[in-house]
């Protein structure tokens, strides 16, 4: 069964488009990701997809229930856990927990039974009764992460779920988010701008300017980039990449510091080539392909926020101030 | 359903996180003393209101105005929290819900009600203490007008709320509503005697027949009926009553399409 539909999706800010012409769906219990850089349009869908704004033009469906005409049922049907943190601080844990349970209109005898289970995943049992504020940031996402899964959600929405948090946290709420598709088979919809945790995903979306670029499992995007990716520098990189290309006939690109080329077989590549070219290479490194590469092979620029343009740097303020409807 | 719990989650909350603010409690009820006591006294010995009989003296004339000064703060405070639970996310947790946007704003209109009932009752407790008699009967009838002004005026603040996308603009709406709200009033000097441009703005201020209808109350039936009430009991009930269905209706129209 398709849990979430999105046909010819498309929103505007004014005359900016910031969502162009999206399709899409993803399969009950799949872990989505939408992998984009900042600004992207990453953010917009997934307000879309949750009733927090209105679309443009084009139809999305989520556990069959049409976003527009029925917000009430959707907003039932799903949790999310934003970037930024949505919890009341001056509150504690566990009122957190109890007035999310009411404003989903659970009853008190389930609730209570949910708590515990919830808490036990993301293990925070024991400060159930302590104020938010006093929390770390870790914590709080955790919380966040329980709060969202006590309704029982068709789809779990994690908007960067780990933006901001130190490696070991991070792989903990991985570890966290994997168990819940286990044991509960919620369906995962997540963005982020991180290539190792895009990873993570049964099928990745990568969308840049508005449009989905490429949509596949990890694997077959990675094939997109056709081997190994070598990566030298000489002393005149621009003479380096000329000759690769004149002399060799290899699709060399020019990166920081140096020269990129990709290739079937990267361990018997780099003899030849160093003996071909003596006294011409100060430097070479041979390491298999990440979804940054393919992002740089689709999009011709690398996830990185300070490559953003001017207009990128507008989609992305715009994407921040209509954070909320 | 789901409507009922939305607004009784949402007014919890707001009486739960009052408690535990002490030093707003402490604030909120410090603030409209000092005005009683200070600023009080000393006009109460300048001006000497020379219509006022005998055994009435200015700050019987303040005190019900104080009343509706603290309920006008408290009430318009609680409403502009939603600016904060913007700026802190919280409104997005709410706004996701699903629970009918409508619902929101009335369970912040009844939970801003609430806290203002609260500190008008303690502000009640010194009426004697000033001279005012409060029977049992006169002490209901002040409660059903206390609530219907701070329902009128938490919605009022919603409105605000809904449409202030930060806190930075709380200082302009504060100075050029809710201070020109509290002046107008009469709760500091009659509408009797003021310039003709100003009886029409305190006429106009909405405040106005809150600070006179808790007066018929309090001076019912006293040698200073005449001296300190302006319009009739039925007439300023209308008029909070009106406030506050147009205010709440405004308010969950304004919330609804709020940002």
């Amino acid at each position: 069964m398709k849990v979430i539909e999105v046909n010819n999706l498309v929103k505007k800010y004014n005359d900016f488009t910031a969502v162009n012409n999206i399709n899409f769906s993803v399969d009950e219990g799949e872990v989505f990701g939408f992998l984009g850089p900042n600004g992207a349009g990453k953010s917009t869908t997934i307000k879309i997809l949750s009733t927090l704004l209105t679309l443009t033009s084009g139809k999305a469906y989520l556990n069959g229930y049409d976003v527009q005409k029925e917000p009430n049922k959707v907003r039932s049907s799903i949790g999310l856990v934003f970037q930024e943190t949505t919890l009341d601080e001056r509150l504690t844990a566990k009122e957190n927990l109890v007035f999310h349970a009411m404003l989903y209109g659970i009853p008190k005898k389930i609730y209570q039974k949910r708590l515990q289970q919830v808490l036990e995943i993301v293990e925070l049992t024991d400060r159930v009764d302590t104020l938010v504020k006093t929390f770390s940031g870790g914590m709080k996402r955790r919380l966040e992460i329980a709060r969202g899964l006590l309704h029982y959600p068709k789809v779990i929405f994690l908007d960067e779920p780990t933006v901001g948090l130190d490696l070991q946290t991070r792989s903990r709420i991985w570890e966290y988010i994997h168990q819940l598709r286990k044991t509960e088979g919620v369906t995962i919809f997540l963005t982020t701008h991180y290539m190792d945790e895009a990873e993570n995903c049964n099928r990745i979306a990568i969308i840049d300017n508005g449009k989905i670029v490429a949509l596949n499992t990890p694997e077959k995007l990675k094939e997109r980039v056709s081997g190994d990716i070598v990566t030298m520098a000489s002393a005149d990189n621009n003479r380096l990449y000329k000759r690769l290309i004149n002399e060799f006939g290899l699709e060399a690109e020019m990166i920081k510091d140096g020269v990129q080329v990709e290739t079937a077989k990267g361990e018997t590549f780099i003899p030849q080539l160093i003996s071909k070219l003596p006294n011409e290479i100060t430097y070479i490194s041979l390491r298999k392909p990440t979804l940054n590469d393919v992002f740089l092979k689709l999009t011709g620029r690398e996830i990185r926020e300070e490559l953003l343009d001017g207009k990128e740097i507008m989609r992305a303020r715009l994407g921040r101030r209509s954070r909320f409807k | 359903m789901r409507a009922i719990q939305g607004i009784y989650v949402i007014w919890l909350r707001d009486i739960i996180r009052f408690f535990r603010e002490k030093p707003r409690i402490i604030g909120m009820i410090g603030q409209p003393l000092l005005y009683l006591t200070i600023m009080g006294t000393g006009l109460a010995s300048t001006l000497r209101p020379v219509q006022l009989p005998a055994g009435f003296d200015y700050i019987d004339f303040m005190y019900p105005g104080i009343i509706c000064m603290s309920v006008l703060f408290t009430s318009v405070f609680s409403a502009v929290s939603i600016v904060w639970d913007r700026e802190f996310g919280f409104l997005k947790e709410v706004l996701v819900a699903p629970v009918p946007r409508w619902s929101v704003a009335l369970g912040k209109a009844l939970g801003g009600s609430t806290i203002s009932m609260i500190q008008a009752t303690i502000l009640l407790v010194i009426a004697p203490f000033i001279g005012l008699k409060l029977t049992f009967l006169a002490l209901i009838k002040l409660w059903l007008i206390l609530f219907l002004i701070s329902f009128a005026l938490t919605s009022f603040g919603i409105i605000i709320a809904s449409r202030m996308e930060t806190m930075q603009g709380f200082q302009v709406i504060m100075n050029f509503i809710i201070m020109p709200m509290f002046f107008l009033s009469g709760a500091i000097f009659p509408l009797k005697g003021v310039p003709g441009w100003m009886e029409i703005l305190m006429r106009l201020d909405p405040l106005t027949y809150g600070v006179d209808a808790i007066r018929n109350i309090f001076f019912a039936g006293t040698p200073a009926y005449e001296s300190m009430v302006t319009f009739s009991l039925t007439q300023d009930l209308t008029v909070i009553g009106v406030m506050g269905v147009v205010f709440i209706i405004l308010a969950t129209w304004s919330f609804n399409y709020a940002k």
